[in-house]
């Protein structure tokens, strides 16, 4: 020790403390109190997260073929409450992320209508807005949970990050309808993106006079580019893909496009060698994100947290088991419980340092649960890409590191199963 | 009592779908002009006039896509394209989905390529090229013969042979009891 920090110690508290200190080991070092001094930084115009949180960042799969098609993945385990910042929401686009300039952006809808009608951003702005928190998630989300025997090493991340919640404002889309007027014949809607896929789906009218969102905002601020910019559909509780961004038409028709990814992607191949259409609704959904892969914990009290979510309505109840699903013991839910948005789950606990598998499994208001991986797999094809949400098991090891606690099915050996996130090669 | 009946009125419209009158009223002509890439339906709506082969779809497939779908629709690095014209089974590894046995309408051939191909250079396909592509690539898997023309009037008729696995999902069924497939 010099000693010019000798003195220092010695006027802030004495030889005796110095002596305890040091007997300790520091609880603190001189870096704790280096900001007591000088001047922060000033104000600035657009605020942007610490340099030391820079590591939070999306999972970008190393083997995906490009990145103007693919998804990335939100990084779950390293959030906290329910709400995903706009810089971490998960992305997925076909052909690249536009960049839209917002004065020369036009909504058209036609077709079946008694009024074709253009919309500038202005105009979508003047209608009664409306602000909801839903969560948005990928019909492929659950993608790693097609490898069999499973990966070990996977995270919360790569289990379930291709889900995000956020609060949306916008027009309901039912007010943009009856401003065009929709004829008694049609049935359905296809709307197209501004992207270079111009990227189209096919929406059931119905669906769209419930409860469909046209957002322009997310959490409380513009959409990001990624988030479709200046605007986007949001259609509560459905998959995401259905869910079109940098939305420039609607196409009011009687028939479903059947375009192709709603016939060649986003279509499930079942165990019993059926293909099914139009698998909108997402299954209940939950994972544990601490303690969860890849993280390693100590000896003591720890509390488990989670996020759970449907697209059949509010969640009721997550339940976990430390035993394998043979007992289950009921996770505090953190309000408000809303309708298709993540809830967090909780539930205190004491870790002794054995070895402990641990599952959840979410309830929603319809009375549905997740599956165990024995159970999911049959009914959904092992070769499937979408819809999976199995039970996700973490297994703590009794040096406190936490891996993949996923049962093997079998002598079954699926390579990364297909899906756009590019765990899996396939975009 | 005039206030009275202004606001029964007022609330008569609101019931009636009242409008307010934002957005711009335009013509069919204009929004077709709007449409650069129309929707192609199952029943054939939205296709050009114009007719496809086989040939010219080579010619034109070795230019602008084997490099992301090999040569002869075999994939990588990109979607593999072609298959046996017989429909995937559970043990068919998704890597296999191409074409032949897995794209259960070829309409969607046309809207798609005519939308989003090729990669990287989206729209600039005219209609006719986009016919011979969609010619060549049923002929390559093994769905229609060489000589099969494809036009606004054949394409709608061209059977996949993946539709007969699509079942539309029981749980839309449920909600949707109207909703058939196509």
């Amino acid at each position: 020790m010099d000693r010019r920090k000798f003195f220092r110690l010695l006027g802030a508290g004495g030889l005796l403390s110095l002596l305890k200190a040091r007997a300790q080991g520091a609880p603190w070092t001189e870096k704790t109190f280096e900001t007591l001094t000088p001047l922060g930084a000033p104000l600035s115009e657009y605020g942007t997260r610490s340099p030391f949180e820079e590591g939070v960042v999306r999972y970008i799969s190393p083997n995906l073929r490009t990145r103007h098609s693919g998804a990335d993945f939100a990084p779950l385990e390293k959030l906290e409450g329910v709400i995903t910042p706009n810089g971490l929401h998960f992305e997925r686009h076909h052909s690249g992320v536009p960049q839209v300039d917002p004065e020369a952006y036009r909504l058209v809808i036609h077709g079946m209508v008694e009024r074709p009608l253009v919309f500038t951003l202005e105009d979508l702005k003047r209608f009664p807005s409306v602000t909801r928190t839903y969560f948005i998630e990928c019909a492929g989300n659950g993608q790693n949970g097609y490898r069999n025997p499973p990966d070990p090493g996977l995270t919360a991340t790569r289990s379930r990050g291709l889900a995000s919640n956020a609060s949306w404002t916008g027009v309901p889309l039912a007010l943009l309808l009856k401003e065009a007027g929709v004829k008694p014949e049609a049935k359905w809607l296809i709307p197209e993106g501004m992207d270079a896929a111009m990227y189209t789906r096919s929406l059931p009218l119905e669906k769209a006079m419930e409860d469909v969102l046209v957002a322009y905002a997310q959490n409380g601020e513009a959409l990001r580019p990624e988030q479709g910019y200046p605007v986007r559909l949001v259609v509560p509780g459905w998959e995401g893909s259905i869910q079109v961004k940098w939305l420039r038409r609607i196409l009011v028709t009687d028939l479903p496009a059947m375009a192709k990814d709603e016939t060649s992607e986003y279509t499930d191949v079942m165990a019993d060698g059926q293909v099914l259409a139009f698998t909108w609704v997402m299954e209940p959904q939950s994972i544990i994100t601490y303690p969860s892969g890849l993280q390693r914990i100590k000896p003591g009290f720890h509390e488990i947290r989670g996020l759970a979510w449907s697209g059949f309505g509010r969640i009721t109840k997550v339940e976990i088991s430390f035993d394998e699903g043979k007992t289950w013991r009921k996770a505090t839910l953190e309000a408000p419980v809303e309708r298709y948005a993540f809830v967090r789950f909780k539930m205190p606990w004491y870790w002794k340092g054995e070895e402990v598998v641990l599952w959840s499994r979410a309830w929603d208001e319809k009375g549905n649960t997740q599956p165990t991986r024995e159970e999911f797999f049959k009914r959904w094809g092992k070769n499937n890409r979408y819809h999976y949400n199995a039970i996700q098991a973490w297994r703590i090891l009794p040096d406190g590191q936490v891996v993949n606690g996923d049962r093997p099915l079998g002598a079954q050996v699926s390579g990364p199963a297909g899906g756009c996130g590019g765990e899996v090669f396939d975009v | 009592m005039f206030r009275r009946v202004l606001l029964l009125v007022a609330l008569l419209g609101l019931a009636l779908g009242a409008r307010y009158h934002l957005g711009t009223p335009i013509t069919e002509e204009l929004a077709a002009q709007y449409d650069l890439r129309p929707v192609v339906l199952p029943d054939g709506r939205g296709l050009p006039p114009g007719e496809g082969r086989v040939e010219e779809g080579e010619r034109i497939y070795a230019e602008k896509c084997a490099s992301c779908h090999g040569a002869r629709g075999e994939g990588y690095p990109f979607n593999r394209l072609v298959a046996e014209p017989f429909p995937i089974t559970p043990d068919t590894e998704p890597v296999e989905y191409a074409i032949g046995n897995y794209w259960q309408y070829a309409t969607t051939l046309y809207d798609y390529i005519r939308r989003a191909m090729p990669f990287g250079a989206a729209g600039t396909l005219t209609n006719e090229e986009v016919y011979h592509l969609v010619a060549f690539l049923l002929y390559m898997n093994g769905i229609t013969d060489a000589d099969t023309p494809i036009n606004q009037k054949t394409l709608p008729q061209v059977q996949m042979p993946a539709r007969e696995l699509l079942q539309l999902d029981p749980e839309t069924k449920r909600r949707f009891p109207w909703l058939t497939l196509p």
